[in-house]
This record gives C-alpha cells, sequence and structure tokens, in this order.
C-alpha cells in the first residue's frame, strides 16, 4: 500500500510505534507518506493517535521503533530543535508565546544562529514572509494586544521564519471564527503552491473535504487508509473514521415506566476566556433509561454535566429537576453543589477527571468515601466508621484490587480508581447519575463491569446519562443519544435504531446541519 | 504513568540514544527504603562534618560533636532548649494548617510581632483593669490582631487570587515598621526596646517558678490539639481537600473561599499566640527582633515534619539543638560562629537532600544496546 522510501517524498514514516506505559498504544506500525507541496489532512477521533504521532515528527516524543525519513533519507528526530535541522515546524493547538513581547520578538525568539541580534532585519523578514503568503499581521504588536487568530499567524510565521518546509498543524481550525478559518485556509494554499508540504490535524470533515489534497484516517493508533480528497466523499470518510459497529454484547433492557427526571431547556454558558462553550441545549432525561452523549471531545459535554451539577454559572436557561416521590420541581440554575443537595436532590456525578475532581489521588478509600458524607452529624468531629464500612463493602462487591482500604487511590490502577468513584456515587442512591467517560483506559473486564452497574441503575429507576467517546458502546447500551457539536445539540436518536455513520456525521456537523441534504 | 524528566547528555546525538539519565518517580516508596535512607544521609552528614572539622580546625571531631551536645542539653542551658522547642515548634504548629492546605503562609514572623505588638500594648495601658481582666484581654488582643494579620492575605487570595507568599511577606515588613513605630512613641529615651519597666499590666503567671513552663505548657497543648484538629475534625478534612485539590473540593460543595479564609484567621491567631507568650510570658519586652527568624524557620520545620504535629516536635529538636550546640561551640572552642553555621548547613543540607531519594528513582543508560533494560543499570 505504501510507496518505497525515496526522494519523491518530502516525509516518510516506517512502522513508527509508540507507547505510553505498557497498556496504552498510542500509534502502531504506522506508515505515512507526505508528497512535496500538499496539504494532507490527518483525520481520526479522539484517541486515535493523531497527536502523538505529529508530536514524534516534530521531536516532542521519540518513536518506540520504527524510521522516519525526510527527503529520502533516514531522520534522527530528538528535539524541536533537530525537527527544524530537518526543516519541519509545528504549531500547537495552545500557543506558547511571551504576551509582553512584540509579533517579531517573539518569532526569533530562541534563535542562536551565530548572527548579530537585528531586530529591525528580523521585522523586514518577517514582513517579507508575510507578503509571500498572504498573512496580514503587524510584525510590532504586542501579543496581549492580539485576537487569537493574530496569535495563530504568530506561531505559523515563528515556524516559516526557521525556514520550515514541512508544517504541522495541529487543529488551528478550533479556535477560529469561520471567516478567519477562510483566511487561514488561504493562507495554507499560498504556502502549498509555494511548494510546502502541510500536515494539518482536523476531526472536522467539512474542512478537510475543503482544505487538503490527500486524507490518512488513523483509528486506534493505526494508519487506516490514505485517500485522495477529491475521489472521496464525507460518508466514506467517517466510515473509515468510525470502523465497522463492533459488537459487544452489552446487555439493554426495555426502559420500564419512564419518568421525566431532569429536564434541560435552553441554556447557555460562556466559559470564562468567554467562549460560547453551551447554545440553547435542551434535552430531558428519563427514568429507568440511560441517556448517552455523543461528540467530538471539547464539544461541551463536560460543561454540560458541570453545569447540571452547579459547578457552572449558566448565562440563561432552566435546568428542572423532577422528584421522584412527589413530582415536585426543582430549579438547580445557579445552585451550587451543596445547596442542590440540601434541596433533596439526588444527583450523582462520575466526572471525567478522576483523581483531579471526583477522588483525592492522595487520600485513602475511606477518606474518598469520606467527600460525599462527611458533613453528616453536628459533631465537629469526623466519623470514619461508616465511611470504613462503605469501602469495604465496595472493594467487596465491585472486587476492587486494593492492599487494604487504607491505600491512596492514586496508587490503585485506573480501573479500580474508577470502580471506588463509580462505587460511592451509585452508593448514595441517586435519582439521577451522570457519569463522564467511565471506561477511558479501563480493561475490558473493568468495562463490563462499569456498564453492568449503569445497567442495574438505570433498572432500578435511576436516571442514567452517560457521555462517552466509543460509538459502539453507545450504540449498545444508551436508549437515546443525544449528539453534541460544537456546544450545540445537532441530533437526538433513538439508540436502538441508530447507524454509527449517522452518529459520526453529527458529531463533525457545525451546527447540525448535513451539508449534503 | 510515571512522569519522567530527561537530562540529555548531549544537545543532540545522532544515533537514536535515549537520553543519559531518567529520573522517574517511585510509586510507592517502602517504609524500609525511608528509613534507610535517612540514616544514611545522617551518617553521612556526621562523616562530611567530622572530616571538614578535622582539616580546617584540627580540633577533635567528638569533641565537637560532645560541645554540641552540652549546648543543648547541658545543666543550664536545658531550660533555655525547651523554651527554644516551645516557641519554634509553636509557630511550625500555626502555620501548619495554612500549609496543609497548600497555602504558603510566609508570615509567621509578622503574624508573631503583630499578636506581640497587640499584647504590648495592652501591658502598657490596662492600668484600670482588674489583674486576671488585664490578663485575658492580652491573650485576647494578640490573638485577634495575628488572626487579622492572617486574614488580610486569605481574603485577597480567595476573591483575588494574589500570591499568598508574597503577600504574607510583606504583610512581616508593616508588622515590623509598627512595632519601630511603637518604641518609638512608648519609650521616648530612643531606646531599641520597650522593657519590662514600661509592660506593667496583665503578666501571664509564672507556674511552678519557672519562667518558662507556661509557654512549655500552652504548647504542648497546642501540639495535641492541633493533631487532633488536622487528623479528625470536619474542618481538619476540608483543609486536606482543598488543599489537595481545589476541583474537587468545589465539586463536592466545599466553599473554598470560606475554609482558605476560616483556616488563615486560626493560623494567624495561633502566630498571634505565640507572640502573646514571648511578651506576656517571657520577657514582658518587645522589639522588632522578637521572632528572631523563628517565623522563617518554622516553615522548614513544618516541612521537614511533613506537616505532622506530632514529627513536629522531633525536627523542631533537631533544628534547635543544632543552633544552640553551634552557639556552644564558637563559645567554648573558639571558633568563629560562621564555623558552626557550616556545620548546621551540611547536616540540613543533607536531611533536607535525602527527600529526593526518598521520591525519585534515577536510571543511568550507560548503553542500552547491549539488551540490557534500563532499569537494571540504574540504581534502585
Amino acid at each position: 500500500m505504501s510507496e518505497t522510501v525515496n526522494e519523491k517524498y518530502a516525509l516518510q514514516l516506517r512502522k513508527v510505534t509508540k507507547a505510553f506505559g505498557s497498556k496504552v498504544i498510542a500509534n502502531k506500525d504506522v506508515d505515512l507518506d507526505v508528497r512535496y507541496g500538499e496539504v494532507l489532512a490527518i483525520l481520526g477521533e479522539n484517541g486515535s493517535g493523531k497527536t502523538t504521532l505529529m508530536n514524534m515528527i516534530a521531536g516532542i516524543y521519540h518513536p518506540d521503533s520504527g524510521e522516519i525519513y525526510v527527503n529520502g533519507e533516514k531522520a534522527s528526530i530528538n528535539s524541536p530543535k533537530d525537527a527544524f535541522r530537518y526543516r519541519i515546524g509545528m504549531v500547537h493547538q495552545h500557543f506558547k508565546l511571551v504576551d509582553l513581547f512584540t509579533a517579531t520578538e517573539n518569532i526569533i525568539l530562541g534563535i542562536n544562529d551565530g548572527t548579530k541580534y537585528n531586530l529591525a532585519k528580523a521585522e523586514e523578514e518577517v514582513k517579507k514572509i508575510s507578503e509571500k503568503y498572504g498573512f496580514i499581521l503587524n510584525p510590532q504588536k504586542k501579543i496581549y494586544e492580539m485576537s487569537v487568530s493574530e496569535k495563530q499567524t504568530v506561531e505559523i510565521i515563528k515556524v516559516l521564519y526557521r525556514g520550515a518546509d514541512i508544517l504541522i498543524l495541529d487543529e488551528p481550525t478550533a479556535v477560529l471564527t469561520p471567516q478567519e478559518t477562510e483566511k487561514l485556509f488561504d493562507v495554507i494554499r499560498n504556502m502549498r503552491n509555494d511548494g510546502k508540504s502541510i500536515l494539518i490535524i482536523t476531526h472536522k470533515l467539512h474542512e478537510v473535504l475543503a482544505i487538503s489534497d490527500r486524507v490518512t484516517v488513523l483509528r486506534k493508533g493505526e494508519h487506516i487508509a490514505t485517500v485522495n480528497t477529491a475521489q472521496t466523499s464525507e460518508n466514506e470518510l467517517t466510515e473509515m473514521m468510525v470502523g465497522k459497529r463492533v459488537s459487544l454484547n452489552i446487555g439493554r433492557s426495555d426502559p420500564k415506566d419512564a419518568q421525566d427526571r431532569l429536564v434541560v431547556s435552553g441554556i447557555n454558558l460562556t466559559s470564562p476566556d468567554g467562549v460560547k462553550v453551551l447554545k440553547d441545549i435542551s434535552f430531558t432525561a428519563k427514568s429507568g433509561e440511560i441517556l448517552g452523549i455523543a461528540g467530538i471531545a471539547g464539544s461541551g459535554q463536560r460543561e454540560l454535566l458541570e453545569a447540571i451539577a452547579g459547578l457552572r454559572t449558566l448565562d440563561s436557561g432552566n435546568i428542572l429537576y423532577i422528584k421522584p416521590s412527589d413530582s415536585e420541581k426543582v430549579e438547580l440554575r445557579s445552585k451550587t453543589p451543596l445547596q442542590i443537595r440540601e434541596l433533596g436532590v439526588r444527583l450523582s456525578f462520575v466526572p471525567e477527571d478522576r483523581l483531579g475532581m471526583g477522588l483525592v489521588g492522595n487520600m485513602d478509600i475511606i477518606d474518598n468515601m469520606m467527600l460525599r458524607s462527611y458533613k453528616k452529624g453536628k459533631s465537629v468531629f469526623v466519623d470514619r466508621q461508616p465511611p470504613k464500612q462503605l469501602a469495604e463493602e465496595i472493594i467487596n462487591s465491585l472486587e476492587v484490587v486494593t492492599p487494604s482500604a487504607q491505600t491512596p487511590v492514586r496508587r490503585l490502577s485506573g480501573g479500580n480508581v474508577q470502580k471506588v468513584l463509580v462505587g460511592r456515587e451509585i452508593a448514595s442512591a441517586p435519582s439521577v447519575l451522570m457519569v463522564a467517560y467511565p471506561v477511558r483506559g479501563l480493561d475490558i473486564n473493568s468495562s463490563y463491569t462499569i456498564y453492568n452497574l449503569l445497567n442495574k441503575q438505570k433498572e432500578n429507576g435511576v436516571a442514567v446519562i452517560y457521555v462517552g467517546e466509543d460509538l459502539d458502546v453507545l450504540l449498545e447500551l444508551c436508549d437515546r443519544i443525544l449528539v453534541l457539536c460544537s456546544g450545540t445539540v445537532s441530533g437526538v436518536l433513538d439508540g436502538r435504531t441508530a447507524k454509527k455513520e449517522e452518529i459520526g456525521l453529527l458529531m463533525t456537523k457545525v451546527n447540525g446541519v448535513s451539508e449534503n441534504e | 504513568m510515571n512522569k519522567a524528566i530527561s537530562i540529555s547528555k548531549k544537545e543532540h546525538t545522532h544515533s537514536k540514544a535515549a537520553p543519559f539519565i531518567t529520573i522517574t518517580k517511585r510509586d510507592a516508596s517502602s517504609l524500609k527504603w525511608n528509613i534507610a535512607v535517612r540514616v544514611i544521609a545522617i551518617i553521612a552528614a556526621l562523616a562530611l562534618s567530622a572530616i571538614i572539622t578535622v582539616l580546617i580546625t584540627g580540633e577533635n571531631p567528638i569533641e565537637l560533636f560532645s560541645t554540641v551536645i552540652d549546648g543543648a542539653f547541658g545543666q543550664f542551658r536545658i531550660w533555655g532548649t525547651a523554651q527554644a522547642v516551645a516557641m519554634l515548634l509553636g509557630i511550625a504548629l500555626a502555620l501548619t494548617p495554612a500549609f496543609k492546605m497548600k497555602f504558603w503562609n510566609t508570615g509567621g514572623e509578622g503574624q508573631v510581632l503583630i499578636g506581640a505588638l497587640a499584647s504590648a500594648l495592652v501591658m502598657m495601658y490596662a492600668q484600670p483593669l482588674p489583674h486576671w481582666l488585664a490578663c485575658i484581654l492580652v491573650v485576647v488582643a494578640g490573638v485577634a490582631a495575628g488572626a487579622v494579620w492572617g486574614i488580610i492575605p486569605a481574603v485577597f487570595k480567595a476573591y483575588w487570587k494574589t500570591n499568598e507568599t508574597l503577600f504574607t511577606l510583606m504583610m512581616n515588613y508593616v508588622a515590623i515598621q509598627l512595632i519601630k513605630f511603637f518604641l518609638k512613641v512608648a519609650d521616648k529615651s530612643g531606646s531599641s526596646t520597650v522593657g519590662p519597666s514600661l509592660l506593667l499590666y496583665g503578666r501571664l503567671p509564672v507556674l511552678f517558678g519557672q519562667q518558662y513552663m507556661f509557654n512549655i505548657i500552652v504548647v504542648t497543648a497546642l501540639t495535641v490539639m492541633m493533631y487532633i484538629y488536622l487528623k479528625r475534625s470536619k474542618h481538619g478534612y476540608e483543609i486536606a481537600v482543598v488543599g489537595e485539590s481545589e476541583n474537587t473540593a468545589k465539586y463536592i460543595g466545599i466553599n473554598v473561599k470560606k475554609v482558605i479564609i476560616r483556616t488563615m484567621a486560626l493560623s494567624g491567631a495561633l502566630c498571634g499566640l505565640i507572640g502573646v507568650l514571648l511578651v506576656g510570658a517571657t520577657s514582658y519586652s518587645i522589639d522588632p527582633n522578637l521572632a528572631g527568624g523563628n517565623g522563617f524557620t518554622a516553615i522548614m520545620v513544618s516541612w521537614l515534619a511533613k506537616f505532622n504535629p506530632i514529627i513536629m516536635i522531633f525536627t523542631t529538636l533537631l533544628i534547635v539543638v543544632l543552633s544552640r550546640g553551634a552557639e556552644n561551640v564558637s563559645m567554648t572552642l573558639g571558633l568563629n560562629k560562621s564555623f558552626s553555621d557550616i556545620l548546621t548547613g551540611i547536616i540540613l543540607f543533607f536531611i533536607i537532600g535525602c527527600e529526593f531519594f526518598i521520591n525519585y528513582k534515577i536510571h543511568f543508560n550507560i548503553k542500552a544496546k547491549s539488551g540490557k533494560e534500563a532499569e537494571d543499570s540504574g540504581n534502585n
């Protein structure tokens, strides 16, 4: 499938493998060919290994095995500096600029080529590069006065200034408005026409089709295919990206006596840095069913759950909780987690960040159990007996592998950490249970333990909200699937009849409007 | 899962060599390893001190060490040592709740001084009050002043995320200047201290005929109470959660701002209490050097004990014995005072430095090509 190594290619990868620890294989035997003067899109779901692969080309990581060839010659890239010697530069998702310096100062920062420091000359050079490729940039403007797109321009020129012929852009459009994206694409085309090779990481399909010459699809760390953009379609790409449906045999019972439990209507949320992260989101979670939430990472899943849990202040909208006992409606908006609990709302939340939010890594299992219950009673002292019992119960019933209940949870394996967290959240007998990526990083057995626990909760009449990334799991576990895209609801599907490609398309459609229809 | 820090031997190598030294964090350090490393560190520290002593001064190192011990526990010095331990331990205990919360209170010195100043004011002007009331007022004023000195940076940290280290540090200088101002106003003679002749009222009781006994009893009680507060109380639990992860604290509904302010009020109040003891129960005098840098030394004491109040007794002893022993060395052996500082420095260097070997593992990749795993050649 892949070409032989020769100088007709700007960059070639052969059997590149990278593992983190013994369990996580980020890239496995990846081959990649990059031509001179082309835009190659790297497409893949979250965790498909796109960024790791690019980081190896840019010298941030070193491959465990496999070779990298630049212009047909074997290259050894151990640092970003090495990468620049091979004329490779990467623009990362998070900018690395000094706020108080001007554009030019940032661009020349760290260059030590033996010549005298000459700001005026550098400014000339920056202007030349800008004109050549059509960047709009004032070289004397300070970074803190710049918009996000200007900062990105500085980062790209920084790479060009160092003479890069191979540019890697990691999700460059994630932070841009549609107009800014258009401008960026113009610049990318100019660079390509100048003979440069551009690798662009993205998961927005319409952008892939708009800008790239070829597309390489990665899935679960492996190279799936490289196709010519002109000869492919959104549907084909989605299929390659999400893969054929795999049967997992997760049990799913029919919901019984489903009642509205949580009614979210028209909520809007702006993040602290002023980005609108949730736009007019409405949905209902019902008792006795699992509502799945699908979406590319960063589409607002985290913010949505945190907003419901009382950790974010909404711009507008309502979150109504309907009590199972007497159908009394309780407004959860602008309440703190403590107030929510005091209102008798039984809401449990297993956050994505297990050790950074759900648990305290340095505390033992008992103290972590106590997080939810330590306030009980009037005594000024904590009573460690009930949490100790709970810890032992959870260790026994969920088969948590741990030396003892006094072991700090950070020493447990990922699966056991998750069992502790889920166990604690279920122990408080919730009527709404929100879980975010509960099986991320877990082995098969632990994953099934978690699915079974969720199913049991559902059968007990709990409204379960499940944020997941594995579409196969969502399709087998959830009764309904809500798809988020860029902070909006792009669709709600029936989990029993939905197709994998359907979800894939909804996930990548800005504003939920299909461009094919 | 371990974060690895790598130090490259060369700028860039053309072979695919892995970095020369890899440092990884130990997952769980066993108790045996913990003790072994510390014992080795102390032996190495003593050995190096002995070698340096012999080389530079020609003194017998054994004699030197016995002079150190005599300086701390000798017949006429033991009560002074107990007093020094009590005061240093008291401040370290006061700083500990803040440190457990990862609020780096470097303002212990100022909080002690401002408490002392408030007490001194009462002691100077409380003539009309009955003695018992004056005593209570001395304590209340000092504790309250210390608390205020703690609350101010806490409020700024909680609401505007200011840097508490700088803020508390600068508050020290404000306290020092206030005392200097007080000295000018109170004692027109221009003396650099306001002494027992002016601070007459509300002196705290002398117990069992021993000047320092009151302080020692108060600090002993404080040690036990602080241990219970941190390990058993709901407040202590909240402090630990906020310190470990603010996100977790918010997630379970702890009011983080409230905990920060409440804990710093406590930390400052207890520092203020030590100030009260220094003026009201010990010297009946005040000057800007009253705390003698203990507000800073206490930071080290608290850290070395990993914020455990019981272990803090021993770390305080270590520091006090070293410094009082060093004083004795310079007096009796006729050596320069700086020489004893050198010895103190060597011993502390080893004790603090050995923490690195307790927490981290070092691997040397001498030749990874021979097929040997890097771990094998590493120093386990």
